[in-house]
């Protein structure tokens, strides 16, 4: 029985089904990605340049999306700004997940008092809101990029951690498992090679997720001007920067505004449109 | 118009999940008479349910009718508007589903959900509906017919659930109702009060039925016709006496055929049938608290005994919660025993698995029901059966790959099917790979846990056959856990009858017809047989069944 | 039955309970690795050692963290949150106002977002696939995949620098009359209903349409039942458990939402209050606010939880 759903156009390539939507949201995410890697080799200007008389100056040959509360080129901090919010966002959701993943299926294989002790200790953890974490510990230690990416991916663990051990349980509970552990096998390999490929996908949309929370985390930290400080800015801390342009709708403003939007938008959009492998039996 | 229900070149189409169109009904046409029951019958995916379905107009979610008349009391299902269908439905035609557990709103008494289709459609007061939901209940042979409706489902057993499903139906005097496998997911014990039931109640009010189901010999006590399914066609149709005594179509034969499964040639080597291979004594095991005497609170196995001898089979059978899967599993060690010794092949074996060495657990191989769940999904059937060849025997890739192919030789499949993932294979191919990772091993004892329960009658019975010409080229031992006496009867030399975690009974396959204890005797004569009167010249002990019958 | 549900329900309180220990110490070692010597800070560059260390003392900081911790939970529960580092005044003086101005305006967007949300996500399920069901579902996606305070620039850029209709600042001290009271809150309101409906919809939506394919719903259809029957009768009663435990679960973000927004719209309330702190370092302020939300976020997952315990219809 399957249930109707509502797709949109879906092409077929390579044995997998692609919807349009999917494609368009997976360039803008290589786009920005290409541009986190590229920035400091394209960039017209140093960030730290003030190249304009005036400051919020609009859109024009030069200086392609104006300039900012200094007069520094936008164009070249947004592409910056990309570089900060990408890059810091990755690394933390890369550890956050490899983290939270790995103790979730060890705890689900080995169930008992690791199990426990480990849910207890981190759902506790989940009990403190993300932001007011974040405020915390970027208020004691400061917020140098290895503080910021390590704060941020110790707030992600325990959802990462709750959510894959959830899974893992549902695998765990297979005959497969039980053939595998009376055949005699070691946890690192019921973990490696009999859950994780049956994960992985849900795994892979949940690291998407994630790595949405946390953009959005970053930014509104560093809106609140407790993230990257000062001549380093991400998207969020060039929204704040220049949120003085907001009455007369400078570029300065809605540029970087955008720049976040299109990126979790996308990945959002990306998770919901994930090719899908064409598996039919000739019936 | 003659019958009461008509369908003429039915069509159904179905979408893939990659959006494909598929058509699973292709043409389908039969007639059912006032008052007549027609069975559907037919394999998993032959269609039977779809077609069941569509007699009320309606298709599952995926699936569309798109072409054919299916004409019901002079009405064109397929023509209707949604609105005058769900007039239809509930008055002219009811459904009986066939998991009645599920299909029970959890959240509302069972009285409410009974009569709510004399609200839909406004029949009677709800004062009077009570009145003769009750009546029903009765006809039904429900326990405690006033009090049952207050009850919540999840407060009602399996088999009631059934029954008061078809007291649901039966409320807006339907002329026509539909039963979707209804007693398949219900022991043997149980399924004969509610076939009863359903065919008195039936026969009292003149009802037409659709019996849906892949059991012949249930089939055989209530219909007064078949109609053969397979793939989305019409194979053959016939009284179900004809069917039964004279059936034209090859695919009805080997029904029929695997039915009846070939009794074993008894044992030439009574000589080397005195080598105990696998001996348990006074095992126990079960769950929950354990108390001061070391015991757990909830005993599924209560001292269990029995001796595997070397190249024999040993059949378990019971009902569901009998504790036989139990058994098994503390037999392999995954669920350790409480108390009791296990010796294997001359030497004493720890209870639990991980205790034991890796040529213990090599030895003893166990197979499992689900092959869906007893094989990754994740991986190429010959990373699955090349497994074993790699932790046990350390072979090497060539080597491997060399006996990935005889072992899918051995279990009859084609070579090729080993670059397939188990979601490609259909549910018998499945269960030989299963199989074939346990030959593996090369093992001396193979636990089958209920190993031919999901699968069609056809597949099973030639499951069956390989298993025994594997035993005897190369000399294994099984344990045969199955509720279904006809599979353990095929295979098996001593069969063990187990009820309520202890074993009641061990025979031999050529006494079943002679069981000494009176729960065997229930559980023996609650088997259906093809013969159509069987069910009607069933007498049961009224004493046995309400000692024994989980009803 | 009722004593098994009776006993998950305590089971789950003590879970919290726990959890709320676990929490406490952690907010307390967090704030504890502030930097710099608070002692030093308070008394300034120009202090002797001497002066340093006799504060220390009285302040109990040469004590072992373990100790300072329990002298602190005893003073909790007596009702004695510290003193403000900053101004001297009692934490609890300082609070108290706040809290006030902060709840009033949770409270408001729960009275808000919820009817809204709940009437959108179970209209949209009944709906699936509709045009009006693709449209909130995209416009809540939208929502969720941008920074708070996206939605709070863009509510500005609206009502106050376009339509000109309020005032970007909030200040809650000039509320003489309704109007006044409307200006005031609607800016963070409108901010924070938006960020939680967002979430309250996509929760409920997906809560009725796994009701809706339940095989109960399908016998309902074969029993002749409307469409709006199936989903009064057969499917909401079903989702009730998982579409409070929802509303429980979304309204916990207001958590974070208040931080951004207060910030932003300049709203005296806890929040604001906070991040205030963190930039003096008032150690004792910091503690109690981190507190006082911590508290706030574990009382609604918990109570979504228990809800979802309680509705279950098989422990009934």
């Amino acid at each position: 029985m399957t249930i109707a759903r509502a797709t949109t156009s879906r092409r077929s390539f390579l044995g997998h089904s692609y919807s349009l939507v999917g494609v368009v949201a997976a360039l803008v995410i290589l786009a920005w990605t290409l541009v986190a890697i590229l920035a400091p080799y394209v960039i017209p200007h140093s960030i730290g340049d003030i190249v304009d008389d005036d400051y919020f100056g609009p859109m024009r040959q030069g200086l392609w999306l104006g300039s900012d509360y200094l007069g520094r080129d936008m164009l070249s901090r947004v592409l910056m700004g990309a570089r900060y919010t990408v890059g810091i966002s990755l690394a933390a959701v890369s550890i956050a997940c490899f983290s939270g993943v790995v103790l979730g299926m060890i705890a689900a294989v080995t169930g008992g008092w690791l199990d426990t002790c480990l849910s207890r200790f981190l759902d506790a953890m989940n009990s403190i809101p993300s932001k007011l974490f974040g405020l915390v510990v970027v208020a004691a230690v400061g917020s140098s990029i290895p503080v910021l990416i390590l704060t941020l991916a110790v707030i992600y663990i325990p959802g990462a951690y709750r959510f894959a051990r959830a899974l893992a349980v549902n695998i765990n509970t297979m005959d497969f498992i039980t053939v595998a552990r009376v055949r005699g096998e070691s946890t690192v390999y019921l973990i490696g090679s009999e859950i994780l490929p049956n994960i992985i996908r849900p795994v892979l949309a949940d690291f998407g997720l994630r790595f949405v929370f946390i953009v959005l985390l970053l930014s509104g930290l560093s809106f609140l001007g407790l993230g990257l400080q000062p001549p380093l800015a991400d998207w969020g801390a060039l929204v704040r920067e220049n949120i003085g342009g907001l009455p007369f709708a400078a570029p300065a403003v809605i540029v970087p505004s955008l720049a976040i939007a299109s990126l979790t938008i996308s990945v959002n959009l990306l998770i919901d449109n994930l090719p899908q492998k064409i598996r039919d039996r000739d019936a | 118009m003659s019958n009461l229900v008509e369908v003429r070149n039915l069509r159904i189409e179905a979408k893939t999940d990659s959006g494909r169109l598929v058509e699973i009904i292709k043409g389908v046409s039969l007639d059912i008479a006032d008052g007549e029951i027609v069975a559907l019958i037919g394999e998993s995916g032959s269609g039977k349910t779809t077609v069941a379905l569509s007699l009320m107009g309606y298709a599952r979610p995926g699936c569309r009718i798109t072409g054919g008349e299916i004409n019901v009391s002079g009405r064109n299902m397929a023509a209707l508007s949604e609105k005058e269908r769900a007039r239809l439905r509930g008055t002219d035609i009811a459904y009986v589903p066939q998991s009645a557990a599920a299909s029970f709103n959890p959240s509302s008494t069972v009285m409410e959900q009974v009569i709510e289709v004399t609200r839909i459609h406004k029949l009677m007061p709800p004062e009077r509906a009570r009145q003769r939901a009750v009546e029903l209940f009765r006809a039904l042979s429900l326990p405690d017919p006033e009090g049952i409706g207050a009850r919540y489902p999840h407060q009602v057993s399996g088999g009631q659930l059934q029954r008061l499903s078809a007291a649901m139906a039966l409320i807006g005097d339907p002329k026509l109702v539909i039963f979707d496998e209804p007693t398949t997911a219900l022991d043997v014990t149980t399924q004969i009060d509610v076939l009863k039931a359903f065919k008195s109640v039936m026969r009292a009010g003149g009802v037409a039925g659709v019996y849906v189901s892949h059991d012949l010999a249930v089939v055989a006590q209530i219909a007064d016709r078949i109609v053969v399914l397979k793939g989305g066609e019409v194979q053959e149709t016939g009284t179900t006496a004809a069917i039964l005594s004279a059936a034209q179509h090859p695919y009805t034969r080997e029904l029929l055929a695997a039915f009846e499964p070939k009794p074993r040639q008894a044992h030439a080597d009574a000589d080397a049938g005195t080598k105990q291979l696998l001996r348990i004594d006074n095992v126990t095991a079960g769950y929950g608290a354990v108390r001061a005497d070391g015991l757990p609170l909830i005993r599924a196995v209560d001292s269990v005994s029995l001796v595997v001898e070397k190249g024999r089979n040993l059949g378990v059978i019971g009902e569901s919660g009998c504790g036989k899967s139990t058994l098994a599993r503390v037999i392999a060690g995954i669920h350790p025993a409480a108390a009791g010794d296990i010796v294997f092949d001359g030497k004493e074996l720890q209870r639990a698995a991980r205790k034991r060495s890796q040529d213990q657990l090599r030895e003893m191989q166990i197979v499992f029901q689900y092959a869906d769940t007893a094989l990754n999904p994740a991986k190429p059937v010959e990373d699955i059966i090349s497994r074993p060849l790699a932790f046990y025997h350390r072979l090497d890739r060539q080597a491997r790959s060399k006996r990935v192919d005889e072992l899918l030789d051995m279990v009859r499949l084609p070579r090729t099917l080993r670059y397939r993932h188990p979601s490609e294979l259909s549910g018998g191919q499945k269960q030989r790979v299963n199989f074939a990772r346990a030959l593996a091993a090369a093992p001396k004892l193979i636990i089958c846990d209920e190993i031919t329960s999901a699968l069609d009658t056809v597949v099973a019975s030639a499951v069956i056959e390989l298993l025994k010409e594997l035993q005897r080229e190369l000399g294994l031992s099984y344990i045969f856990i199955s509720h279904d006496l006809s599979v353990v009867e095929a295979i098996c030399d001593e069969i063990m009858v187990m009820y309520n975690g202890e074993r009641v009974e061990q025979i031999t396959p050529d006494k079943v017809t002679a069981p000494t204890h009176p729960y065997s005797k229930l559980l023996f004569s609650s088997v259906p047989k093809l013969d159509p009167t069987w069910l009607d010249g069933l007498v049961r002990d009224p004493e046995l069944v309400s000692q024994y019958g989980h009803r | 039955m009722k004593s098994g549900v009776l006993n998950l329900v305590l089971k789950r309180l003590g879970i919290a309970v726990i959890t709320l220990l676990i929490v406490m110490f952690a907010v307390f070692f967090a704030t504890s690795m502030l930097p710099g010597d608070t002692a030093s800070i308070l008394l300034g560059q120009a202090a002797t050692p001497e002066a340093v260390a006799g504060l220390r003392e009285a302040m109990h900081l040469n004590d072992p963290a373990i100790l300072r911790f329990l002298l602190w939970l005893v003073g909790l529960l007596h009702g004695d949150l510290g003193t403000s580092y900053a101004n001297e005044m009692p934490v609890a003086t300082l609070i108290g106002g706040r809290l006030v101005n902060t709840m009033k305006l949770a409270g408001i967007t729960t009275l808000l977002s919820v009817p809204l949300a709940l009437t959108l996500g179970i209209t949209a399920a009944m709906l699936r696939g509709s045009v009006y069901d693709r449209t909130v579902t995209i416009l809540s996606i939208g929502v969720i995949s941008v920074p708070e305070f996206m939605v709070a620039t863009l509510a500005v850029l609206l009502f106050a620098v376009y339509l000109k209709w309020l005032p970007a600042l909030s200040s809650v001290n000039e509320a003489h009359s309704l109007t006044d009271l409307v200006r005031i809150y609607a800016m963070p309101v409108i901010t924070l209903t938006f960020v939680i409906s967002a979430q309250m919809i996509r929760m409920t939506r997906a809560a009725v349409i796994e009701t809706l394919s339940t095989p109960y719903v399908e016998m309902a259809l074969l029993k002749g039942a409307s469409r709006s029957r199936m989903v009064l009768r057969h499917a909401l009663p079903n989702a009730l458990g998982p579409i409070v435990n929802a509303v429980a679960l979304s309204l916990s973000y207001l958590v974070g939402g208040v931080i951004i927004v207060e910030t932003i719209f300049n709203y005296p309330g806890i929040a604001k209050l906070m991040v205030d702190a963190v930039a003096t370092r008032d150690l004792p302020l910091i503690q109690s606010c981190a507190m006082i939300f911590c508290l706030g976020y574990l009382f609604l997952i918990t109570a979504a939880d228990i809800v979802a315990i309680l509705s279950n219809p098989r422990l009934r």
